[in-house]
């Protein structure tokens, strides 16, 4: 669907009359990403991330793609052969550099993607599919970015790979042999490497089947704007191209700038040292962590320590972790207020700046910390809170919040005015 | 009759047999699927079941060790299954200690007693697996932290295990294992 105003495709040179009367796609591009798409007006650069994540995403295949001509999966030979492409294969490092900071600069953009649903309340309806497939295609990436990063084979890859494939034996009776058919072994080993290569070149297409979906269930309502007001008439909207792609396009740039920046001059600065060193089945790094995106959910796992009425702690982290990600599901239906930006709510404005961001901070800090006091209260404090957050507070104050007023249309927000409010009215 | 178009009659086959009961048609429909809904399930197994520990993984081993050399107080790390296994000589003063606890007390219960053998009471052998994820605790090593109770401390998410090892503090939820073992002599373990 879009909107009736919206431009309509018309084949330029016969060549493309010839290919769309057989197989529309150049239409479907055209509606999807061209002057087809009706955009409100009025997006800000937090609108910019969502084309961003996309590009991350060919990024991220295409460098991958081209490691994996390199690359052997055996427990043997897999850290031998990263070094093989970090001295011996022209341009190499470059490559492995770019699809390893790659992965951390997809994830910073799909944090801020997220961060600007939260914010603008992007998954209230008609968006709540949009807003599901998102939750799942974060789910998909960061099961992504975990068996990459076991690839390598170093000490940090077979310790993350232990520790994470641990998490599923907490799981009552059938937790323990559902961690050995994950590893197909009882510590990981050559068939947990392999079968993690398989997977990890598989599942970034699943990625991109599911971000398709994304934007088709996108392209249904069309997409929101930082006032949330639904467009109302055609001077709300101004096509996709060329404003977007240009807007877009100076997004990526500044993107590229500190992309290149990080990839040339602190290409190992997101790295953790340790996975250097060959994979020891024998003896645990003295401080293993997680990728630092991985920070905040690590810090819920550990903040459980003592048993919980009748769960035991071990379990209790693992449902947490799963949880705070799963609440997210939830959202449209917990956050009930009919307002959708944060710009309008100065409750829930409170609790989001005040709340959730410094948990999150806080989470993220003590998630790359030592099992250590003070951390680990610090990480029950914030837990507490993050889930009081989504669960309790999201809930009450859409019913008790008196929302400041809205303007009439995103025109109107935009020029101040807007000459079919005054035709409404005066009717 | 229609004329011969080439088309069947659906609606008056169907109609004829439709009398009463279950239809002809609706049985090969049932079997048909269902038929085709067994054999799409089975085929689910050799996929699933490729995942699971292949023969060499699963095949039985056993490692043996001398612990003549290993004075109490002393520890080191065998190999086991490519896993660490902890063979610990203890002092009297850690026996001591792991049997005045309150077993009642503890998160899973178990005397010194239990977790040794007969005769060999000072030799605790254990995996060096934290029940938690799987990290290999500190405190084998010369040097290495030993956490709050003495014996092992897991540095991954600060598991504390005593002279028993057995879990005191932390995330972990069970002792450490302790494998199956014997002594072959007097200076000899064969575990596995
Ligand atoms: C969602 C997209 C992807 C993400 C988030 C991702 C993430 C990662 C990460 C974090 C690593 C470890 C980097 C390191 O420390 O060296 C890695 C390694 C690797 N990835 Fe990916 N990856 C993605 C897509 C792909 C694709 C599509 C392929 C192949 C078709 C691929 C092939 C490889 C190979 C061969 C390695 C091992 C070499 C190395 O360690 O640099 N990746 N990936
Ligand atoms: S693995 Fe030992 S405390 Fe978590």
């Amino acid at each position: 669907m879009s909107f009736p105003w919206a431009n309509q495709y018309e084949p330029q040179n016969p060549l493309m009359k010839w290919v769309d009367d057989r197989l529309p796609l150049p239409r479907f591009v055209y509606n999807a990403i061209g002057a087809g798409y009706p955009v409100p007006r009025n997006l800000n650069y937090f609108w910019n991330f969502g084309v961003l994540a996309g590009f991350c995403l060919v990024l991220q295949i295409v460098t991958g793609v081209v490691l994996a001509m390199h690359y052997a999966p055996n427990a043997l030979v897999a850290f031998d052969s990263t070094e093989h492409i970090m001295r011996d294969v022209n341009w190499g490092w470059m490559l492995r550099y770019a699809h390893a900071n790659g992965a951390s600069a997809f994830f910073v953009v799909v944090y801020l993607h997220i961060f600007r649903g939260f914010f603008y309340g992007s998954y209230k309806a008609p968006r709540e599919m949009v807003w599901l497939m998102g939750v799942v295609i974060f789910l998909l990436m960061m099961a992504t970015a975990f068996m990459g990063y076991v690839l390598p084979w170093g000490q940090m890859s077979f310790w993350g790979a232990k520790v994470i494939t641990g998490l599923f034996g907490a799981i009552p009776l059938v937790g323990e042999p559902l961690q050995i058919w994950l590893l197909g072994g009882f510590a990981p080993d050559n068939a947990a490497l392999n079968r993690f290569f398989s997977l990890h070149f598989l599942l970034p297409f699943v990625i991109a089947g599911v971000v398709i979906l994304h934007i088709w269930a996108l392209h249904i309502p069309g997409s929101s704007n930082p006032t949330g007001v639904e467009v109302k008439g055609e001077s709300d909207t101004i096509p996709f191209h060329p404003y977007y792609t240009a807007k877009d396009g100076f997004g990526l740039g500044v993107f590229l700038f500190l992309y290149c920046a990080m990839l040339f001059f602190l290409p190992n600065a997101l790295g953790h040292p340790d996975n250097y060193i060959p994979a020891n089945p024998m003896s645990t790094p003295a401080h293993i962590v997680p990728e630092w995106y991985f920070w905040p959910f690590y810090a819920i796992l550990r903040a459980f320590t003592a048993d919980f009425f009748f769960i035991p702690a071990k379990l209790m982290g693992v449902i947490a972790m799963f949880g705070s990600i799963l609440v997210w599901f939830f959202l449209p239906w917990l956050d009930t207020s009919p307002v959708r930006s944060g710009h309008y709510r100065p409750l829930f404005r409170k609790f989001f700046w005040f709340g959730l961001i410094p948990a999150m901070a806080v989470l993220f800090y003590c998630g790359g910390a030592p099992a250590e006091e003070p951390f680990v209260m610090m990480s029950q404090l914030a837990t507490a809170y993050y889930f009081l957050h989504f669960l309790v507070i999201l809930p009450i104050v859409a019913s008790v919040e008196r929302p400041e007023p809205l303007p009439y249309s995103i025109t109107e927000a935009v020029l101040g005015s807007d000459d079919n409010a005054e035709l409404k009215a005066a009717s | 009759m229609t004329e011969s178009t080439g088309t069947a009659d659906v609606d008056g086959v169907a109609a004829a047999e439709s009398g009463e009961g279950v239809r002809r048609r609706d049985f090969i429909n049932i079997a048909a699927v269902g038929a085709a809904g067994v054999g799409g399930v089975v085929t689910l197994l050799p996929l699933v079941s490729q995942m699971a520990p292949s023969k060499d993984v699963l095949a039985e081993s056993s490692t043996e060790l001398d612990v003549s050399a290993i004075q109490p107080g002393q520890a080191v790390k065998a190999v086991f299954r490519k896993q660490p296994v902890f063979v610990r000589n203890l002092t009297a003063k850690e026996i001591e200690e792991a049997n005045a606890v309150d077993v009642g007390s503890l998160r899973d219960p178990q005397t010194l007693a239990e977790r040794t053998k007969e005769g060999h009471e000072n030799w605790l052998i254990t995996m060096g697996v934290c029940t938690h994820l799987g990290c290999v605790p500190l405190g084998a090593g010369e040097g290495e932290n030993k956490g709050e109770f003495g014996g092992y401390f897991c540095p991954c998410h600060g598991s504390h295990y005593d002279t028993a090892a057995r879990i005191r503090k932390g995330p972990a939820p069970l002792n450490l294992q302790v494998p199956e073992y014997e002594f072959t002599s007097d200076t000899v373990v064969k575990i596995g």
